[in-house]
């Protein structure tokens, strides 16, 4: 069985640096899977090179993305216009720069399903206000005139979702949705998304800093350190027994609304350094911040190595997994 | 006496001709030593609280005392003394830092404005602040562009600090920060705090955070304290039906795709539903609650509840 979406060693390459580097990732049909990591760690260029949106001066120096037997990171121009909107779509962080101010909302909506489907002027609107419906604006026919200034924040992310999921995509990339959103609205937009993942049997590939939206809402998670994956597992595999130190320090590091701790009992287990030591790094990234770091760490870039089925890590201190196994996993770096 | 007394504070901006309540009747204490936090969503009011105890926004009716005295009329001398006691920390280290400074001339600025210490005490002052937040004097001659954002907020923190302050307002100062550095400061936090007697006003809306740091709790709806108590009451046993709604929000390990427990959003300031504010999005509304505003009530020890329906045990 393959994958909707598998990308495979995607390496995005800036004139004098590579900030990404080798990332493999799989997304099926109606899965969601979580893209976490620090700030600066590449996540959004990952996201970005999907669909080849990259800013100007970058490029995917090297990996395939494959897409219903389509590689995207070779196809003409054309194609891949075709497929961006309809087939895969994308949300991201701060709806209010990617809607247009001086179009209303439900022309914004209009000119998707009348460019990708077709539709007469009447019909494009009638399903804008379907659309709107579906992702819960209160009084659509009423909203679909407004302009992105007159909605909140929460209604804005949700108009995106609605342009978004217009043509029924068959995999979304969210980029950190709801993270401008107040906890209560942010609830209501994972909701949403979800149940459009169900409904639409979508692929959902979610973007988020936050472990707690991690727990909730994805089915797999991978982990990124500086340009490179370094864990991926089951959700619950992952905060039951995280391997890679980069991930162990993240969950204790983390303060939880459920757990026992208070700042008069005691500190909170911090990673010591910034993601700033990585630079210049010659083995494992992490290896300045790490506490398990030892002198082979700094040598090269550790192996990602597989554990079991659907389970890596790129640390071989805390995995010290069996030398065949290590052979067997995918060359990195 | 409590370090600072709101007592019944409103503020707020003339939009469009119209008044927006942004605090619309706030009351509460913070002592000497205790960290107070204070949550609530995006737009309910809690940086206009925190520019009206700098005295950045003047309060349109209510007190502020600090120290026992009203800090409205301050003048002169005594207005620079309050404001040396009462120092504050912003969510974006960047912004609030000038870029065209040196880190040095960064720390020695409120110094120079409040014409403390000589030349050379107040370059070893700068340099005593930052290795106290665990920067090396070394960083004095640099500019802010060459930190990290946690480095950059241990500056923000070092800079609040060097005047000695009494009382620190913390506004989101995490909330930009990744989780790895978020720790991290929030540790230093802490340790100032013991260190140096600190009080603070920490301001979030990340409740696991607050939970994590403060030691009493308000909870903030559109411009108006819905509950308070100790963090041990409001996270074990929250009585607001809005407090209750924003921590079933957070997404927590352990529990699985939950439906969201609020619909729809903040109403505007410019436009506060009349009785209960909150009724719009409660759940338990009733009648009672669309006519009659609740004042906040005794539910416990020092818990507090606005709230028609919140089982206090008391009698209203
Ligand atoms: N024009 C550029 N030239 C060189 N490097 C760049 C450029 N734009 C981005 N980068 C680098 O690419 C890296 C990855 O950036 P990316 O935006 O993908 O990170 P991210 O994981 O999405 O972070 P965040 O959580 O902050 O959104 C960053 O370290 C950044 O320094
Ligand atoms: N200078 C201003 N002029 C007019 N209205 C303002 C001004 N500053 C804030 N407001 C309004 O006052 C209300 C309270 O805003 P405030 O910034 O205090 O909220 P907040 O709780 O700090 O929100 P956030 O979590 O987003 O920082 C909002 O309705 C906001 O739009
Ligand atoms: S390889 Fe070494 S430095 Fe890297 S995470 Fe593992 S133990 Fe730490
Ligand atoms: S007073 Fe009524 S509307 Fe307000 S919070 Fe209580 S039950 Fe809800
Ligand atoms: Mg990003
Ligand atoms: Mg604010």
């Amino acid at each position: 069985m393959s994958a909707l979406l598998d990308v495979r060693g995607l390496s995005i390459a800036f004139p004098k640096a590579t900030p990404v580097r080798d990332v493999s990732l799989t997304v099926e049909a109606g899965e969601t899977v979580a893209l976490v990591g620090e700030s600066g760690s590449g996540k959004s260029l990952t996201a970005l090179a999907l669909l080849r949106l990259l800013p100007e001066r970058a490029r995917i120096a090297s990996g395939e993305v494959l897409f219903g037997g389509r590689d995207l990171a070779r196809l003409g121009d054309r194609e891949l216009r075709d497929v961006r909107g309809r087939d895969i779509a994308m949300v991201f962080q701060e709806p209010m720069t990617a809607l247009n101010p001086v179009l209303s909302v439900g022309d914004q909506i209009a000119e998707v399903v009348r460019l990708h489907q077709g539709l007469s002027r009447g019909a494009a609107r009638a399903r804008a206000v379907e659309l709107l419906d579906l992702v819960r604006i209160p009084e659509p026919q009423r909203r679909v005139a407004e302009y992105p200034h007159e909605l909140s924040g929460g209604m804005r992310q949700r108009v995106m979702i609605a342009i978004a999921v217009a043509c029924s995509p068959r995999l979304l990339i969210a980029d950190e949705p709801t993270t401008a959103l107040d906890v209560t609205i942010q609830a209501q937009v994972l909701d949403l998304l979800d149940a459009l993942r169900r409904d639409l049997s979508m692929g959902l590939l979610l973007i988020t800093h936050d472990l707690g939206v991690v727990a909730e809402w994805a089915d797999r998670v991978a982990v990124m350190y500086a340009g490179r994956k370094v864990e991926e597992a089951p959700f619950e595999v992952l905060f039951a027994t995280p391997l890679h130190p980069y991930t162990r320090g993240l969950l204790a590091a983390s303060p939880r609304l459920e757990a026992g701790q208070h700042c008069s009992v005691g500190p909170l287990n911090e990673i010591r350094g910034s993601i700033a030591s990585a630079a210049g790094e010659k083995g494992c990234a992490f290896a300045p911040r790490c506490p398990l770091a030892r002198a082979a760490c700094r040598i090269a870039v550790p192996d990602l190595v597989s554990i079991a089925p659907g389970r890596l890590s790129a640390c071989p201190v805390t995995t010290a997994a069996p030398v065949s196994e290590a052979c067997h996993a995918a060359p990195v770096g | 006496m409590p370090l600072l007394s709101v007592e019944d504070l409103h503020a707020g901006y003339a939009v469009g001709g119209q008044m927006l309540r942004a605090v619309d009747g706030v009351s509460f204490t913070v002592n000497t030593g205790e960290t107070v936090g204070l949550v609530g969503e995006s737009g309910c009011g809690k940086s206009s609280l925190a520019k009206v105890l700098m005295r950045l926004v003047a309060p349109s009716a209510g007190r502020v005392l600090f120290d026992g005295t009203d800090v409205a009329p301050l003048k002169g001398g005594p207005l620079k003394s309050y404001r040396r006691q009462a120092q504050m920390v912003f969510q974006d280290p960047f912004a609030s830092l000038n870029p065209r400074h040196t880190v040095a001339e960064i720390l020695k600025g409120p110094l120079e404005v409040h014409g403390l210490g000589s030349r050379a005490e107040r370059a070893q002052a700068a340099g005593a602040a930052l290795e106290r937040v665990g920067l090396p004097r070394a960083a004095l001659s640099r500019y802010p562009h060459e930190f990290s954002g946690g480095q950059r907020q241990r500056l923000g923190i070092a800079r609040a600090l060097i005047l000695s302050p009494r009382l620190v307002i913390c506004d989101e100062p995490v909330s930009a920060l990744d989780l790895s550095i978020q720790a991290q400061i929030l540790n230093l936090l802490s340790k100032m705090k013991a260190e140096l007697g600190l009080s603070y006003l920490f301001i979030s809306h990340d409740l696991s955070v607050v939970r994590y740091f403060a030691d009493r709790v308000l909870v903030m709806y559109l411009g108006r304290i819905v509950e308070t108590g100790s963090w041990q009451e409001i996270f074990s046993r929250p009585l607001h039906p809005y407090t209750r709604a924003l921590m079933e929000a957070v997404p927590t390990p352990g529990r699985r795709r939950h439906a969201a427990p609020l619909s729809g959003d903040l109403p505007s300031a410019r436009n506060v539903p009349a009785g209960c504010r909150f009724h719009p999005r409660c759940p338990l509304a009733t009648p009672l609650c669309t006519e009659a505003d609740p004042v906040l009530r005794p539910a416990g020890d020092g818990q507090q509840v606005a709230c028609h329906h919140a089982p206090t045990g008391a009698p209203h």
